[in-house]
């Protein structure tokens, strides 16, 4: 007989699946660490309006250079911009930009790796396609993809997405193909259930265990992505403050105002660190399958 | 094992032929038209025609994409708008640079990421192993960039012990090739000794759990053997594919390190292009870069079919 608290977690999962799962997550100690640093950002970016009301851009000369101190929480740079509403609203950049790209990615990702997992004469041309687009390095696609369209926060969001997108539509193509062979889709087919309906009921919530944990990662990347590019001077062009840009532009005064160049870099860190202790924490939980793969 | 080889190489061909096309599409998603992008404002009519000529931008997109295919296979990238200098013969230039930089960065991923993977899978658990992948989490969120950034700040400016930027060739003083690449290459290789080392751990305990682990154990082997020869020859042949992802990585994370170090390899070549709307150095670079790397990941299959006997018998 198994103790009652096992019991009543499979009483529970049978009536709230999702609500099983949660608990579990809130059990991983690495996701719970990953989802507070996440949440801190997150937050942060969605009340920049509330939490950095002052204007990231106003200039305020006579007061450069300061350090952070009660009056100005993360100090000041070159021409007295206050370096908290700078990093708050850069924040809300970095977010909205992940956010795009994992959006793009799970309706595009999606939608290829479906059609090509489930439908085998699309198969081949369709991943001939997508492999020839993975063997870009992403980061470079998304410089010339970025170079092409111009350099603005919305372009980067699109070149970043169509660099990963393949590699979405791949590991939602993988688990297409083996749930496709599954004897509950055979009986679907059997019973008449047309192609679409298949896809969207049948096979498509099952696959969505991997995908959840891919796009956590993603999230990562995208983050990471955009502050490559605007450090490299190819995401959103000065004076809007993203991450990546107020470290190129404090670079030059790093002696003398470090904070300027460490505060958005472990911004960017704290970030990096949450999304990926949150997809480790999802892919235990979710797909412990894929644990030894990573 | 020609066979294999050959084989490889058929099955590189159409990404080859697709990645081409690719790069040869970016250039004509340029919204309006490429040769106005690079012209600037304030050019007159006359200037961006000459540039559409150059660039063959007048020709019909049939007669341009047989061009690109032809100047392809006679090694014809075109020429940087930039440098003035053909596209083939600037990466050529500059590649080595990058390659050596990879390399000391990949010598470094192997030693760091392969022995905390062990340590920690030998410990499994212990606050070595904890130690190790925590470690090894903060290595994999710390953006390269700003790693190099702090090192500048503390090595360079603080302590004066490396310099903070430029780049002696290794041919010319190896000492101060080291001094000038090593913190480049610790930028560029802690975040895929994070990767190498969580991989590392998973596969070196998976294969620990075996049988023939116990088996080895249990007849008296010095621990020693057990690990060296029977476990790890094992566990190392999956993580000789996770190589060829690594050098990709290594490559594509060296565009933002080398211009943070201000060293002239291929990434500050591509940043530069970027910048400049440089479309065929951009182009070609992309391309080149690409190729380069489907062969790496080639000679890395091979040479994964021909170590392990499974895939090599399997597969013959």
């Amino acid at each position: 007989m198994d103790p009652p608290e096992v019991q009543d977690e499979a009483r529970q999962r049978r009536r709230h699946p999702a609500l099983a799962t949660w608990r579990r997550l809130m059990r991983h100690r690495l996701f719970v660490t990953g989802l507070a640093l996440f949440g801190v950002v997150a937050l942060a970016a969605a009340l920049a309006p509330l939490i950095a009301p002052g204007d990231p851009n106003r200039l305020a000369m006579r007061f450069k250079f300061l350090p952070p101190s009660a009056e100005h929480i993360f100090g000041t740079d070159n021409f007295g911009r206050s370096q908290w509403s700078r990093v708050i609203w850069g924040a809300q950049l970095s977010v909205a930009m992940g956010l795009a790209v994992v959006a793009l990615n799970a309706v595009f990702g999606t939608l290829i790796g479906a059609v090509a997992g489930y439908f085998r004469r699309a198969d081949n041309f369709i991943m001939r396609i997508n492999d020839a687009l993975m063997a870009f390095p992403a980061i470079l696609l998304a410089m010339g993809i970025t170079s092409v369209l111009g350099p603005t926060a919305v372009n980067v969001a699109i070149a970043v997405a169509i660099a990963y997108v393949p590699r979405t539509a791949r590991i939602v193509r993988a688990s297409v193909i083996v749930l496709r062979e599954m004897e509950y889709v055979q009986a679907a087919v059997a019973a008449g259930a047309g192609h679409w309906r298949i896809l969207r009921r049948h096979i498509l919530p099952n696959a969505m265990a991997p995908l959840i944990v891919q796009l956590s990662f993603l999230f990562a990347y995208a983050v990471l992505s955009e502050a490559t590019l605007s450090f490299l001077g190819l995401g959103a062009v000065p004076p809007t403050p993203t991450w990546g840009n107020i470290m190129a532009q404090g670079r030059q005064y790093m002696t003398d105002a470090p904070w300027i160049i460490a505060i958005p870099g472990v911004a960017l860190m704290i970030t990096v660190l949450g999304l990926n202790l949150l997809g480790d924490g999802l892919r235990d939980v979710l797909d412990p399958r894929l644990r030894i793969q990573q | 094992m020609i066979l294999v080889v050959l084989r490889r190489l058929a099955s590189a061909v159409p990404i080859l032929l697709l990645v081409s096309l690719v790069a040869f599409g970016l250039m004509r998603l340029i919204p309006g038209d490429a040769s106005a992008a690079i012209a600037g404002l304030s050019a007159t009519p006359e200037q961006i025609a000459s540039i559409r000529a150059q660039l063959g931008l007048d020709q019909p997109f049939l007669t341009q994409l047989l061009r690109w295919y032809d100047g392809l296979l006679h090694g014809d990238l075109g020429r940087s708008l930039l440098l003035g200098q053909p596209v083939i013969e600037a990466t050529f230039l500059r590649l080595p640079v990058t390659l050596a930089l990879s390399a000391y960065a990949l010598v470094l991923t192997l030693i760091l990421g392969l022995a905390s993977g062990i340590v920690a899978a030998l410990r499994q658990n212990s606050w070595v192993d904890q130690l190790a992948m925590l470690l090894a989490m903060f290595g994999i969120s710390m953006p390269s960039f700003w790693l190099g950034l702090l090192m500048i700040l503390i090595f360079a400016v603080h302590l004066g012990w490396l310099p903070s930027g430029g780049y002696i060739a290794l041919s010319e003083d190896p000492v101060g090739w080291l001094r000038t690449s090593t913190m480049p290459a610790i930028s560029l290789a802690l975040l895929q000794a994070g990767l190498l080392a969580r991989i590392t751990r998973s596969t070196m305990l998976e294969v620990l759990r075996q049988d023939y682990i116990r088996t080895a154990r249990a007849k008296g082997l010095p621990p020693h053997l057990v690990i060296f020869k029977h476990a790890l020859a094992n566990a190392l042949i999956p993580i000789i594919t996770v190589i060829g992802i690594v050098v990709s990585l290594l490559i594509s994370a060296s565009v933002v390190i080398e211009s943070l170090f201000s060293i002239p390899g291929m990434g500050q070549l591509l940043t530069q292009a970027v910048l400049n709307r440089d479309y065929p150095m951009v182009q070609g670079g992309l391309l080149l870069v690409t190729m380069l790397l489907v062969l790496i990941n080639l000679a890395v299959d091979v040479g994964y079919e021909l170590l392990d006997p499974r895939v090599r018998h399997g597969s013959a």
